[in-house]
């Protein structure tokens, strides 16, 4: 809204007249953006390198003691079978954010194609896709994961699978909703009268405009999976051993939490900073758009 | 309470870019009002006026801060007052009036409860005394019914009531300074002179002080005794209503009313007249479901003739309502007709985009009112423009950029601005993107939705040369819808009056304006404000002829 009070400050005549993108208030610096960033780009390159930098390998048991805490040889402390939990964590890391990166991604790219579809197509089309997808938002993500996997077993395509059909309908439904908005706009109704195909005003009308909500849509899709990939595998029923992801870690070692065990806050701490570092980015990067909005 | 003297020294709000840079968007901006006066605030979009209206509060909007100055209400200064005593100031002593009453009321509240929320608030009266005061309001401002109206929500009452509803709830504490911020804007003229008289009566009896901020001289003309001319926050022109309306001295001022003032016939003598281009028979478009006899549950335009020759342009006029954008998506292919024909260039056009061959889309171009709507944000400008050469006409690269370019400099624009996205242009700019857009495709008719209407009076002044040049040098024919009559006479030979969907009146510009047939013709042009004063008090009153309209 500070748009125009700034533009018209120069004679709207004036062919150069450049308006600065409007912002509520000057921020030199956003402490929450870059707490967010360093978390989420912290963990991402533990995922990627991860395995390369653990001091010991992922199932040797390497020390006399076990649920030891912190130390010079083993800084993150020993786990209940003696193995080095900071290879362990840097070892799990992947599957935790790689799966539930996958599945994120997957869930978006589904939800966002069927979203515009649905948008743009005849009623008769929209309306099926909308109530299947209905149908498949009333199931709780927990319960199908279970049954998922006691049906079909453990495997890590089953478990993005299982995410991607417990996440997907969301995204369809928030992506239905902003093309259907932006489906009502002017220049969409300007590129129907020109005569363009349906295609055409989906890829390059349609999407670009509403790429940026369904991305922080995907981070926080990415947030839940983290947290029910975890869940699953607390529940023994996520990956398996002797894969081992943050969530498993937890489960492994919930003996050591009467005595405190560094083993079990390890990962937990783990999973937190995760994805309270992903929440936090998201906010910051969506809190910044609003300002832009107006 | 009467109303009390105002003075304003020095007023300075600064803002804060998204760089971190403080500036100034009120500079040093002084008035003062005498007790009972009415002062108008006029400028341009962002020229400080609201800024200023609404520091008068001790308000400055998020990212904004009154930087230095005083403001004296009676004794009182209020920029240095703690925010309790802020408070108490603002609904009570200082009343404000917005622009979209729609927006400012609470749709789930009744009315009553809310005109009288700010007396029982600052514990002026109680509940009884407030609503007796109320409804004499309602009567002084001419409400219908009013012991009954306060019991209806907002949804129930029509925009210009709503609009006299936010006057009562200003009025209520009986304020010392009423500052109505472009009250009158948003409604139809035929609205806007029963609210303006309605205002006038009761700022008038009550003796109240009251600042007026519009960005239209002729309704400050009728309702301000001084004007203070703004333009990038800073004071340009300040005096009487009638020096400024008679001598104004700042070339800005002159330039503000000549643009108030179009040319009765800017375009050129109609041109020779060609073959016929768009006839249109008996057309009805509706929307909803349609009966067993196939017409629409909510039915906009009905038996609408018309008849547009190559070169000619054809203004349609009507309130909000009207059924006249209706019209034009109904040409373009996006509202189908029910019953009826359209026939462009001898053919029948398919109701729905889906029949249309890509040469009749091509040779018929709308243009939408809200530039900012109809350029897509994610697009350069140079994307923009080459979309359509790519859809219509087989050119290579270097023919489309020159195309481009050429499309630039019919709409004035430098070709600098190529590279930029809709968002970094201002609005005017837009809005020559958004016809050149349409000229890209060599379009035979041009449907202009509005096209002015979103725009200030200066740049809307200007876009309307530019279309009368376009029509004299391209030959294109125009369907030009608008609710302004002014723009209709300046731009085009012949006009039709749509009135809740029908057309009650057709015919050349010059005879329709000059000698209205149709009571509601006779309402409408008799409804424009006219730059000078006194002109509001020689207007008959138009509320009879309301029914007359309907029968």
């Amino acid at each position: 809204m500070n748009n125009s009070l700034l533009d018209s400050r120069r004679p709207s005549s004036e062919p150069e007249s450049r308006v600065s993108a409007p912002q509520r208030h000057a921020k030199p610096f956003n402490l929450t953006r870059w707490v967010g960033a360093t978390l989420v780009i912290f963990w991402l390159l533990v995922a990627i390198f991860g395995p390369m930098l653990a001091p010991h390998p992922v199932g040797a048991l390497v020390a006399d003691k076990i649920y030891s805490g912190a130390s010079a040889a083993f800084p993150l402390g020993t786990d209940y079978l003696g193995r080095d939990m900071l290879s362990r964590i840097l070892t799990g890391a992947r599957y935790t954010v790689g799966l539930a990166l996958i599945a994120a991604l997957l869930s978006s790219l589904i939800g966002a194609s069927l979203g515009m579809l649905a948008a743009l197509a005849p009623r008769w089309l929209d309306e099926s896709v909308s109530r299947l997808n209905d149908a498949l938002i009333s199931i709780p993500s927990k319960m199908l994961a279970l049954v998922m996997v006691s049906a079909f077993g453990a495997s890590i395509p089953l478990l993005i699978l299982t995410a991607v059909i417990s996440y997907a309908p969301g995204a369809f439904r928030i992506s239905r909703s902003l093309a259907a908005n932006i489906a009502t706009l002017e220049y969409v109704q300007v590129a129907r009268t020109r005569g363009e195909g349906k295609l055409y005003i989906a890829a390059v009308e349609v999407l670009p405009n509403m790429f940026h909500p369904v991305l922080t849509d995907m981070g926080m899709r990415f947030v839940f999976i983290v947290l029910l990939l975890s869940g699953m595998s607390f529940l023994g029923l996520g990956v398996q051993p002797p894969m081992a992801d943050l969530g498993s870690l937890v489960r492994e070692n919930i003996g050591g939490l009467s005595q405190g065990a560094l083993a079990v806050i390890g990962p937990a701490l783990a999973i937190g900073t995760l994805t309270i570092g992903a929440n936090l980015l998201i906010d910051s990067l969506s809190a910044n758009r609003g300002q832009q909005g107006e | 309470m009467l109303g009390e003297s105002l003075e304003v020294r020095d007023l300075c709000v600064t803002a804060i870019t998204p760089d971190g840079d403080e500036i100034e968007i009120v500079k040093q901006v002084g008035f003062s009002i005498a007790q009972g006066e009415v002062l108008a605030l006029i400028g341009e979009s962002g020229s400080g006026k609201t800024t200023i209206a609404l520091s008068l509060l001790g308000y400055a909007r998020r990212g904004c801060r009154i930087a230095g100055g005083s403001i004296r209400l009676g004794d009182s200064s209020i920029l240095d007052l703690p925010p309790a005593a802020l408070r108490n100031l603002r609904g009570h002593r200082v009343a404000y009036i917005a622009q979209s009453a729609a927006a400012s009321f609470n749709p789930s509240k009744r009315l009553m409860d809310q005109v009288i929320e700010g007396a029982l608030r600052h514990g002026v009266m109680s509940r009884r005394e407030a609503e007796a005061k109320a409804v004499e309001l309602f009567r002084e401002l001419a409400l219908p019914d009013p012991e009954g109206i306060g019991s209806r929500y907002p949804h129930q009452v029509s925009g210009g009531q709503l609009q006299r509803l936010m006057a009562a709830m200003a009025l209520i504490t009986d304020p010392a300074l009423v500052i109505l911020d472009e009250p009158t804007t948003a409604l139809d003229v035929t609205t806007q002179i029963e609210v303006l008289r309605a205002f006038k009566r009761v700022v008038r009896e009550r003796g109240t002080t009251a600042i007026y901020v519009s960005h239209d001289l002729a309704v400050v003309a009728q309702m301000a005794d001084r004007v203070l001319v703004l333009n990038g926050g800073e004071t340009q022109e300040q005096g009487e209503i009638e020096q400024i309306l008679d001598r104004p001295n700042h070339p800005y001022t002159k330039s503000l009313l000549e643009a108030a003032r179009p040319e009765q016939q800017l375009s050129p003598p109609p041109l020779e007249r060609g073959d016929e281009l768009l006839r249109i028979d008996d057309l009805q478009v509706g929307y909803g479901t349609r009966d067993a006899q196939g017409i629409p549950a909510k039915v906009v335009l009905d038996d609408i003739m018309l008849r547009l020759e190559s070169g000619q342009a054809l203004g349609v006029i009507g309130e909000s309502g009207s059924g006249k954008s209706t019209l034009a998506m109904a040409v373009a292919g996006l509202a189908a007709h029910s019953r009826g024909e359209v026939v462009f260039n001898g053919q029948a056009l398919s109701a729905t985009l889906r029949g249309r061959t890509p040469d009749q889309f091509r040779r018929i171009q709308m243009v939408f009112q809200s530039a900012d709507n109809a350029l897509n944000p994610a697009h350069s400008i140079e994307r923009i423009l080459t979309r359509p050469l790519r859809t219509y006409f087989k050119l290579d690269a270097e023919e489309r950029r020159r195309r481009v370019r050429e499309l630039m400099d019919l709409v004035k624009l430098p070709h600098s601005l190529l590279s930029r996205r809709p968002g970094e242009l201002s609005g005017g700019q837009k809005q020559r993107v958004n016809l050149a857009r349409a000229l890209a495709a060599k379009p035979d008719l041009l449907l202009c939705d509005e096209v002015t209407s979103a725009l200030d009076t200066v740049v809307g002044a200007a876009i309307l040369e530019l279309l009368v040049e376009l029509r004299s040098k391209l030959g294109v024919s125009l369907l030009f819808i608008s609710h302004d009559i002014s723009t209709v006479r300046a731009l085009c030979d012949d006009v039709m009056v749509l009135y809740k969907g029908d057309c009650v009146e057709s015919g050349s510009c010059a005879s329709v304006i000059s000698s209205p047939q149709h009571p509601y013709t006779q309402r409408l042009i008799g409804s424009v404000p006219e730059l000078r004063r006194g002109w509001l008090e020689s207007q008959p009153s138009f509320a009879s002829l309301e029914q007359d309209c309907v029968a």
